[in-house]
This record gives structure tokens, sequence and C-alpha cells, in this order.
């Protein structure tokens, strides 16, 4: 099945240059329909009130964190189906596998580079 | 020879040692008391005891006024609060800076897309590369936090020293980068988040990848 590149997109990071870089590098590639979320909160909230196709989500953000974030979306029945990838500057070994057991899709260690992203998107969402 | 000890001083004693913390008045006060409560004919051991006891009060002396001299006072309300702004600023300029460096970028985008498509590939591939190249703004932020999160340690020790040698010093907590940290900030215990890690004490995205296809 073919990638709907007109599907909504959630991307959701405290730094507001990485939200334009993240949404800048998704346009190049196809994607326009991006959505931002500047907490796991804000996030979790907006996923409440549209569909979206793929959650995008830094890791170190306070008060709820991507890791939380993830922990709750898989919680809920309507999103617990939801790609998200991480996109971290924590590369630790103890997130990944964290993250992996908490049921993240796919993983990404800043700072990335344009084709790594489309890499982990497609190995999330399949070729586009 | 027997020594009784006062019951005064071994109630001090007592409360002392379930304290966290021992102040200079109260140390040079427990020695002053040890000291009078050496009753009965003085030997050549209690001379001893005396002397050693006596150097131990000019040693807490002595470190109190080389701790005074250090003014650690002006290092935490001063140096300290003085780095912590210099690393806010320096975290405002680079996300200025990052700020219209992605705006250029964002015009370059624009222009491309009215170019044939050779030229247009060009200019997008260039605009790729600011973009990624734009990452170290948060990272850089993220280790400019880190810092600030030593420095905020460094001071509560002092903070603490100070304090445990009968002076007073106000509280003066920083943050950088627009995200003024509290002291539950620095505590919390989420041993996940620990941001950017130096060059040789993390994996890259190639040892996640391995990692992440094993699990």
């Amino acid at each position: 099945m073919s990638v709907n590149k007109a599907m909504n997109i959630l991307i959701v990071d405290d730094y507001k240059t990485m939200l334009r870089i993240v949404r800048n590098l998704l346009k190049q590639i196809g994607f326009d329909n991006v959505d931002e979320a500047e907490d796991g909160t804000a996030a979790f909230a907006k996923l409440q009130t549209k569909d979206y196709g793929l959650v995008i989500s830094d890791w170190n953000m306070l008060p709820m964190s991507g890791y939380d974030l993830l922990v709750k979306v898989r919680a809920d029945a309507k999103l617990k189906e939801m790609p998200f990838i991480l996109v971290t500057a924590e590369s630790k070994t103890e997130n990944v596998i964290a993250a992996k057991k908490a049921g993240v899709n796919n993983y990404i260690v800043k700072p990335f580079n344009a084709q790594t992203l489309q890499m982990k998107m497609m190995a999330v969402l399949g070729p586009f | 020879m027997a020594y009784t000890v006062d019951k005064s001083l071994a109630q001090q004693l007592a409360a002392t040692a379930s304290g966290n913390t021992v102040t200079h008045d109260v140390m040079v006060g427990i020695v002053d008391d040890i000291i009078k409560t050496l009753h009965g004919d003085i030997n050549a051991t209690d001379i001893k005891v005396y002397k050693q006891l006596q150097e131990l009060k000019n040693m807490i002396d002595s470190t109190r006024l080389e701790l005074a001299n250090l003014s650690p006072n002006d290092i935490t309300e001063e140096h300290i609060s003085l780095a912590a702004d210099q690393l806010d600023e320096i975290v405002r300029h680079t996300e200025e800076a990052t700020s219209k460096i992605l705006d250029a970028a964002e015009t370059v985008q624009n222009v491309a897309g009215s170019l044939d498509a050779a030229n247009a590939d060009k200019l997008n591939a260039a605009v790729t590369t600011i973009y990624e190249a734009s990452n170290f703004q948060d990272i850089t932020g993220q280790r400019i936090t880190k810092v600030v999160k030593t420095l905020q340690i460094i001071e509560d020790r002092l903070n603490t020293m100070v304090v445990a040698l009968g002076g007073e010093i106000k509280k003066s907590i920083n943050g950088a980068g627009g995200k003024r940290l509290s002291a539950a900030d620095i505590n919390k215990p989420d041993t996940l988040m620990n941001g950017p890690q130096l060059p040789g004490s993390g994996i890259n995205q190639d040892d996640i990848d391995a990692l992440f296809d094993s699990l």
C-alpha cells in the first residue's frame, strides 16, 4: 500500500527551531500537512482532536517527555496503533531499550540528516 | 583513669550525630566542652589528647578563615550567576541566528520552486544541508542546560558549606535557554533524560539501528 503524502503528521519538540527544521525537511520530501506541539501534554491533546498518520517526537521535554507521550499513546485504545518515531539527543543504550519496550516504531538520534529521517519514515510507513 | 562526660555534652553530641551538617560554632563548642570534662589528675595521655583537641580547634578556625577568604558568597552570588547569564545569552543569540538562517533558507527554497528542475534541485540540496546543519542549535542548548545544572550543584554545595561555617548566603538559582530551572528540576529522578552525550559516551545511529533490530 502506498503512503498517503497528504496525511497529517504531528511533530513534537520544545525547541521551536527544531520544529521548524523538521517541518521543512518533511516539506522537502513531500509532506505538507504538519502540525506542531511543544510538549507531550499538548501533543496528546492534539491527538485527541484530529487524525494523524505519524507522530515524530523529541524525548527531552517537560512536563511530559516524548517517552511519556509514547507510553500514553500506546495505552490509549484509539491511538495505540499510531506510528511513532522518537527523534532525540538521548543516545544511551538504556534509552533505546526503554523506547523499544514501550512500543516506539523507530528511533533517530540527533543531530540527524534528511536522508536518515526519510529512511526511518519509510521503514515505519512503507516506501514513498 | 576513667573520665566522666557531662550530661549536657552527651546530649549535644547525640544531637549533632543525628544532624546532616555540623556548624563551626557547634564543633568548637563540643571541642571546648570535651576539654572542660577532663577532670582529675592530668597525665601525659591527657596532655596529648588536650593538644590534639586544641589543634583540631585551631584547624577548624583556620579552615573557616581560608574559606572566608575565598569569598564563597561572591562565587555563588556573582560568578555563578554571571556564568549562567552568559550561557543564557549564548543560547539566545544562537537561537536568533538560527532563526535568521532558516528565514533565508526558506526564501531560497521558495525561489527554487520557480526555477528549472536542474537549478531547483541544486538549491533544494543546499537548503537541505542548511536545515540539517541547523540541528546544532538544539544540541547546543541541551549541552548548555547540562552545564548550568552543574553550576547549580556547585552553588548548592557551596551554600551548604558556607551555612555549616556559620555564614548566611542568599540563594541564586539560574537557568539557560529561556528555561529557568527549579531545584525540583535538578533533582527530578528521571534517569532516562540525560541529554546529548560526549563523543564516545553515547551510541551512534548505526549502533542504535542494530540494537533496535535486535530487541
